[in-house]
């Protein structure tokens, strides 16, 4: 489809899963919803997508994504990564701290910021380190990012645990201050000194060290309590255990203020998998067992867990393609999230195309307090939008896609689930299912002067 | 048969198929020329990764008794420790032309890499992986416990299996390639397995292993045992908190003369004591039970060579092989990690 003067009427889509509407896209914003549509004024000489059969969601935005730049440009960039995210129907992804320079300056994530707006696929969040250079000692300048040019909400030292209870309690007190968030990675380090895989039945045959649930659960369950005493927001990446889900559970009944991720590949995948050795299967935390799997759709489904998060993580082959214990932990995850959580939790029956859209999208916007994104599909809202074709089956293929990490556990796995176009601020960055052009700020702002 | 890389996956009939090779094996170690030519022109590679000069000798002495082409690749001293990756080691050694590759490795699964990618095409044998597996260990433990075993039934050793032998596997299990391989060689032959550990040395999950499980060596005696499998303990343990000293180690969970006294008040008087090999004499094991005429301790070495011929004469013989994998590139780094020596 050629450019136009950004104008898009899409015709028959089922909105959120329901009744079939007519959705117009003009200026970056939905112009009109339904019958309106293409009574429009805007809609005469607008390219039309027919949509019949494709449901109609708000963009997708993951919470924990990876892109590795600046410092690991062979495993990925923020252009790669984002193409990734753009694919697999990300609109925002927030990009994690763990890059060299670690992102615990203003000056870091203002970089990282203005990499993703030259890119163009998706708005690119910045995640700031809650302490200096990830090392758990010193908080970073928490302020200083939060009032940068990426305006960063949410703070994580993801890939290691805040583990100093004190460190802790301070970082969630201090974001109050500007309406920030702690995202902890919960891994008590003590208990998972050389941890290789989950610790139980398979554990104990593989001789791979173990790396117990409670390990994760002990930190959740300390973390909510300093969020209760302090006040403050807390969000749990990457919960993996069915204890971790009792614990959240437990604290929301209380009105504690927390929030909870799970990955697509904790949805699906178990620690069976690791009988190979094949390191794709290695990630942190670890995959669990199938009891856990089970607790975690279902907390995903009541609401106990609020978002899907990808952890998107990838790297070079060489650092996959060794013995077990040598091998880095970490999965890919952007183009395959909305397909596995189709295949977990919609045609299981434990939600709807409109709780995908709460999970994936406005949960997620909520927690990063990303103002634009996670928005109904309605007349005057941010054209965010993507257009997914429930019916189609593809077998994944990590040397087809567009991030440059090959490592996905679930290559050679028939998914259900397409997008089909992919709409960032009015402009579509995906179309037919294929890479259309980057969003530009200059070309959107002559469009809207047309 | 193409590897051998645990004996969880090894089925009953190839496993007394190896036993049986084995003592085929050991008849020619009785021999004034101790030298079979069933390999000639077949290159072994002993690749290890982690020190073991008894499992390395033995491999190589059953090698050269096949008059296959042996080559010894050390980690230290070589590329590896430069940071070359398994891939490119393996790769290596398959445009050298390997037949075969031992591999000994601290890394658990390590033998299952080579044996599940393209980067090399030999027959893989686990001589030892991290925490996991050390399946000739278990096979000369099994071949030592079986000649025990048909000798006190009057029978021949060919084709017999160990059903109704009681066998406890004491010490540090949580650690022990040599008890999970014996855990399920012996379950396979049919013998009753009871694993005596301190709870900290036991894994979680073992609840699931087809044995029992005892904190108590005294009891395991008291109830009756045909083989009492003592297992090293790594001197790494001994300041993580695993036990509260080696003193109480060796009163609670040793084999000392008060239990080596205690078979023959117990009446068990055909009751052999084995240890895999190094011993820490007065720690897992005292003197006067190792040097005891119930220690089958050399027997296992000697026996050791008879089943390692058994394997690289069944993984070898008599089989075409495709031709190498293609060669890639690939680099990371060689850190290393927690060794076991035996």
């Amino acid at each position: 489809m050629a450019e136009n003067n950004g104008t898009y009427l899409i015709r028959g889509a089922s909105i959120l899963g329901a009744g079939a509407e007519d959705l117009l896209i003009s200026n970056g914003v939905i112009a009109a919803r339904g019958a309106a549509a293409a009574a429009h004024k805007d809609a005469h000489g607008a390219t039309v997508i027919e949509a019949a059969g494709l449901v109609a969601l708000p963009g997708m935005v993951d919470v924990h994504t990876h892109l590795r730049e600046p410092g690991r440009e062979d495993a990925e960039t923020v252009e790669t990564g984002t193409r990734a995210a753009a694919l697999g129907g990300f609109t925002a992804v927030h990009a994690m701290a763990n890059s060299n320079p670690v992102a615990d300056t203003a000056g870091v994530v203002e970089q990282v910021h203005s990499l993703g707006r030259a890119a163009g696929w998706v708005d690119v969040r910045p995640v700031g380190a809650v302490t200096v250079g990830l090392a758990g000692e010193q908080l970073a300048e928490l302020g200083a990012m939060a009032d940068s040019r990426a305006q960063v909400r949410m703070f994580s030292d993801d890939g290691l645990c805040v583990h100093d209870p004190v460190l802790m309690r301070r970082a969630l007190e201090y974001v109050k201050a500007f309406d920030g968030v702690v995202a902890q990675h919960a891994q008590e380090p003590r208990l998972t000194a050389g941890a290789q895989m989950n610790e139980g039945a398979v554990s104990a045959v593989l001789g791979l060290t173990g790396w117990p649930a409670v390990a994760e659960e002990s930190i959740i369950a300390r973390d909510v309590l300093l969020a209760q005493h302090v006040n403050s927001r807390l969000h749990v990446c990457h919960v993996s255990t069915a204890g971790s889900v009792e614990i959240i559970r437990w604290a929301k009944e209380r009105g504690i203020n927390v929030t909870a991720e799970v990955t697509p590949h904790h949805l699906l995948l178990t620690d069976d998998l690791v009988r190979s050795y094949n390191p794709v299967y290695k990630v942190n935390p670890p995959l669990r067992t199938d009891a856990d799997v089970q607790a975690l759709r279902a907390g995903l489904a009541d609401g106990t867990i609020d978002v899907v998060g990808t952890d998107h993580a990838p790297h070079p082959s060489e650092h996959k393609e060794c013995e077990w214990a040598q091998a880095a932990m970490g999965m890919t995850g952007l183009e395959t999230a909305l397909s596995v959580v189709q295949h977990t939790m919609i045609e299981t029956g434990l939600m709807t195309w409109a709780d995908f859209s709460r999970v994936t999208s406005t949960a997620a916007a909520q927690i990063g307090r990303v103002t634009d994104q996670g928005r109904p599909l309605d007349a005057g809202e941010p054209a965010n939008i993507i257009l997914v074709d429930p019916a189609a089956r593809w077998t994944v293929d990590p040397a087809k896609m567009a991030t440059m990490g090959r490592n996905s556990p679930f290559a050679g796995l028939e998914l259900p689930g397409q997008v089909v176009a992919t709409f960032y601020k009015g402009h579509p960055t995906v179309l037919d299912g294929k890479l259309n052009t980057p969003y530009r700020e200059s070309a959107a702002a002559a469009a809207g002067a047309s | 048969m193409k590897h051998l890389l645990s004996t969880e996956d090894l089925s009953l009939s190839n496993a007394i198929r190896i036993l049986d090779t084995a003592e085929e094996m050991a008849a020619v170690g009785d021999r004034e020329v101790k030298k079979l030519p069933a390999l000639r022109g077949r290159t072994v590679v002993n690749l290890f990764f982690e020190d073991s000069t008894r499992t390395r000798i033995s491999f190589e002495a059953a090698a050269k008794r096949l008059s296959a082409d042996v080559i010894n690749f050390a980690a230290k001293g070589s590329s590896v420790s430069k940071g070359e990756s398994l891939k490119d080691t393996a790769q290596t050694l398959a445009a050298m032309g390997a037949d075969a590759v031992v591999i000994r490795h601290w890394a658990s699964g390590a033998p299952h890499r080579l044996a599940a990618t393209d980067w090399i095409d030999a027959a893989v044998i686990n001589a030892g992986d991290g925490t996991h597996e050390h399946p000739t260990q278990a096979l000369l433990d099994a071949f030592t416990m079986r000649r025990h075993w048909s000798k006190l039934a009057g029978s021949a050793s060919i084709g017999a299996d160990l059903k109704g032998m009681r066998v406890a596997i004491a010490g540090d299990v949580l650690h022990s390639r040599v008890a999970r391989s014996n855990v399920w060689l012996l379950r396979t032959l049919g013998a009753e397995v009871t694993l005596v550990a301190p709870p900290t040395l036991l894994p979680i999950g073992v609840e699931h292993w087809p044995c029992k499980v005892s904190y108590n060596m005294d009891d395991t005696l008291a109830h009756g045992v045909d083989a009492v499998m003592m297992l090293r303990v790594q001197g790494e343990r001994m300041n993580a908190s695993f036990f509260p000293s080696t003193r109480e180690y060796s009163r609670r969970w040793g084999f000392d003369d008060n239990r080596l006294r205690a078979l023959d008040s117990l009446g068990l008087k055909d009751t052999i004591i084995m240890h895999p090999g190094p011993m820490n004499r007065g720690l897992e094991i005292s003197s006067a039970a190792a040097d005891s005429p119930r220690s089958t301790v050399l027997a296992q070495v000697r026996n050791g060579v008879s089943v390692r011929m058994a394997t690289l004469y069944l993984l070898l013989s008599g089989e075409t092989r495709e031709p190498a994998a293609t060669p890639g590139t690939a680099a990371s780094n060689a850190a290393h990690s927690t060794k076991e020596s035996n």
